[in-house]
């Protein structure tokens, strides 16, 4: 039992340190970090667009794919260095929908000519997907889904409407699962198909959720033909591949890196804001939650790691690692929300003011990314299975209940 | 980066656990608890013989070597079955003492009687207003010829009852609560004007008041420097902090394995009470806290075994601030969701309960360890 990395891991994390430095330099993220990003829009600023290039150049912009297909052979421990030095270094990510969450469905039960087509686009970032899962009638039930399907000749006739869409207005496909059999068990009937988002039929309307940030969407299915080559493996077993989907990709799900940075942008502002003549740093009731969080952040660490050597011995992540998006969620929440305290009187100023006046920020520059940050990150609860449904999922799958 | 267990410690593992498994049953605990000691000198005998109580000491003092990760493992083995031998007081606290500050002479007259299983062994190191502060000493350490003469009170020391010695922290010179100043001392259970008054703990352990009245010792038993007994004390009570919140995971973890059991016999409504989804969610809650704590365990010995630090200090505080919410989580929750059976004293849960609440004051609670967690 040890720590320690070994020499050809401090030789590997030294490369992506020149890497990142190189290619998402200090600067560049600095002035990301205080402007707001929760809106997507159409295409990458330059900066984005040559930190994806440079990945691709260098072979590295989905480590996780098998290696045919543009993946790395690194071992768990160097995948869990890169995605946390990129974590860190607030490097962008390439869009969830295409890289981490399709792909592997894809590269798994997809056509050789699906892989052709869509692989190599979606791994250069020049094909923006979302996900038509949830509907107005199923959320957390999902197979309770209502879009249908009806195969005619080489067409499928979709019909339906598709809700909290995340980037269906800046997406240039959907992959979408759709009801192709009734009667049977509600699971048995799914089918998962690939829709062109520029196909007839399909509208697209905006749900502005709090902060009034543009992110998700309704997405209404009218008549939409899809050629059946677009259907992914067999009809009615779309349920499988989307559930297979879930089990891809554990790793980061708990956002430790991503919480490190945030709990130290925290605690800087906790000492950048005075309070009774010094800092709110030095009250210790505020300074005594903040170390609860930090303890809380290092124990979930420990347990993605204890889940990563798990991999790293060619196991299947045990059990623990259903704890990773619970924990991991609550924390994230947990330090937006005690930023935004730390911040006082100066969190109420409408978030958008500065763009809307273009006066520069009012108050500390971190407040309209963090308010915008706290808002939209309520949503982790709830989205890819809402925490209460991963509860139902430990105590099905780990107490046996 | 590995977090598997070496050939040897898996076997450490297997022999504590195949003891707790047939010969440490609950029954057996309760038989011995009763006794007028309080535990077993037939198990203490058996520790020996299976070189438990060699684990932490170095080889040449006989010992086999271990480090923290060993003392991790068995004690996550003796706090699943709530063990009642004075492992900690003998092994961990006492010993733990002696391997840091024991001269040649010291080492061969009381570790290897450790070891041996031939001598047990107390550390007085707190006092009524001492709290968790291990530097508020009052007990005092007066120059007398060559020797010291001791007076105070020391509180709370556990294996008080079973003790053949004392190791003593008083004060040789500096103000109340300075660092600096306080020495460590062997004090034999029989010298004269050393009084206990010995009791049980609510967690089925035993303790003593030791009370020292003028009590003379030599030069002999001066553990380690002079007035530099601190130093030895907090790393002590760093790795006995580890070996007790490994004990408390150990505790956890057959707490939330037992509850979600009962919950799949207990039938209410007509159906298990497992089947209750706000019970499902508690028992999925109890999981968590127990893995998160499970994780900073690792983190804490790990970090211990990497050397004595400020890094490995701060592990301990992380993962005692962890345990102590975890454990009174678990503990209670176990309590609760076995309703009535959970009251009882005949059942094993409420002395797993009344274990974990001990735990989080023992070595300084949460608020203490969030505070030296910020400040190390």
């Amino acid at each position: 039992m040890d720590l320690a990395l070994s020499d050809a891991d401090l030789a590997f994390q030294a490369e992506v340190r020149e890497f990142v430095k190189t290619y998402w330099p200090e600067e560049v993220r600095r002035a990301r970090a205080t402007s707001s990003r929760f809106e997507e829009s159409r295409g990458h600023s330059p900066e984005v667009r040559r930190w994806i290039d440079a990945l691709n150049e260098r072979g590295w912009a989905v480590p996780n794919w098998p290696q045919q297909w543009g993946g790395t052979d690194w071992t768990p421990t160097q995948k869990y260095i890169w995605d946390r030095e990129t974590a860190q270094a607030e490097c962008p990510q390439l869009s969830a929908f295409g890289a981490r969450m399709l792909a592997p469905v894809l590269y798994t039960w997809g056509t050789d000519a699906q892989k052709n087509e869509f692989l190599p686009k979606i791994r250069e970032e020049r094909m923006i997907w979302c996900q038509g899962y949830s509907e107005p009638g199923a959320g957390s039930d999902l197979a309770g889904l209502a879009t249908r399907a009806v195969r005619e000749g080489d067409e499928y006739v979709v019909n339906g409407t598709k809700l909290w869409t995340s980037g269906a207005h800046v997406a240039d496909w959907m992959f979408c699962l759709v009801r192709t059999q009734t009667g049977a068990k509600k699971q048995e009937g799914i089918s998962f198909l690939l829709i062109d988002m520029k196909t007839p039929g399909i509208t697209v309307n905006p749900v502005y959720i709090l902060g009034g940030i543009h992110s998700v969407n309704e997405v209404e299915l009218k008549d939409v033909r899809v050629p059946v080559e677009n259907l992914v493996g067999e009809e009615n077993k779309g349920w499988t591949y989307a559930k297979g989907l879930l089990t891809h990709e554990r790793t980061g799900i708990a956002g430790v890196a991503r919480s490190e940075v945030q709990l130290a942008r925290l605690k800087r502002i906790a000492q950048d804001t005075g309070m009774d003549g010094g800092a709110l740093w030095d009250d210790p009731a505020f300074r005594q939650r903040v170390t609860e969080l930090e303890v809380e952040l290092e124990a979930l660490s420990m347990t993605e790691l204890r889940v990563l050597a798990q991999v790293a011995q060619g196991g299947a992540p045990g059990p623990e690692s259903s704890i990773l998006k619970i924990r991991g969620t609550e924390l994230g929440q947990a330090i937006a929300m005690m930023t935004i305290e730390a911040f006082g009187y100066y969190g109420m100023p409408y978030p958008e003011q500065t763009l809307i006046d273009n006066e520069g920020p009012i108050g500390n520059p971190y407040v309209m990314p963090t308010m915008k940050g706290m808002l939209y990150g309520r949503a982790s609860s709830i989205f890819g299975g809402s925490n209460e449904i991963q509860k139902n999922i430990i105590s099905k799958a780990v107490l046996g209940l | 980066m590995d977090f598997s267990l070496s050939e040897e410690q898996t076997l450490l593992k297997d022999s504590l656990e195949r003891f707790i498994q047939n010969d440490y049953d609950f029954d057996t605990r309760r038989k011995i608890m009763a006794g007028e000691e309080g535990f077993s000198r037939e198990n203490w005998k058996q520790f020996a013989e299976l070189g438990w109580l060699a684990v932490p000491f170095a080889e040449e003092d006989g010992g086999i070597g271990g480090g923290a990760v060993e003392l991790m493992i068995v004690m996550e083995q003796l706090g699943r079955g709530l063990v009642v031998e004075p492992y900690m007081a003998t092994v961990v606290l006492a010993g733990g003492a002696l391997k840091y500050a024991a001269n040649e002479a010291q080492k061969a007259d009381y570790l290897t009687a450790i070891i041996e299983g031939s001598k047990m062994g107390a550390l007085a190191f707190a006092e009524p207003q001492s709290r968790f502060n291990l530097a508020d000493v009052a007990t005092t350490a007066t120059a007398d010829g060559d020797g010291y003469v001791l007076s105070g009170h020391k509180a709370v020391v556990l294996g008080g009852p079973s003790a053949d010695f004392f190791v003593v922290s008083a004060r040789t010179s500096g103000g109340p609560r300075d660092q600096d100043g306080i020495t460590l001392f062997l004090v034999d259970a029989s010298a004269a004007g050393l009084s206990r008054r010995d009791y049980p703990t609510v967690d089925g352990l035993r303790a003593s008041e030791v009370t020292l009245e003028g009590v003379k010792v030599g030069a002999d038993a001066v553990l380690g420097a002079v007035g530099g007994g601190f130093a030895t004390l907090e790393q002590v009570i760093d790795e006995a902090t580890l070996a007790v919140g490994a004990e408390a995971v150990g505790g956890m973890e057959v707490c939330y394995k037992d509850t979600v059991e009962y919950s799949k016999q207990r039938v209410q409504f007509g159906q298990p009470i497992g089947k209750f989804q706000v019970l499902q969610h508690r028992m999925v809650d109890m999981f968590m806290e127990y893995e998160q704590a499970k994780s900073l365990m690792y983190l804490a010995a790990m970090r211990l075994d990497e050397g004595y630090s400020p890094v490995a200090k701060k592990a301990v505080s992380g993962f005692k601030v962890q345990v102590g919410k975890s454990g009174r989580f678990v503990g209670q929750q176990a309590v609760q969701l076995h309703g009535g059976m959970g009251m009882t004293e005949e059942l094993n849960i409420g002395h797993y309960f009344k274990r974990l609440t001990m735990i989080d004051t023992t070595f300084g609670n949460v608020d203490f360890h969030l505070k030296r967690y910020g400040t190390v």
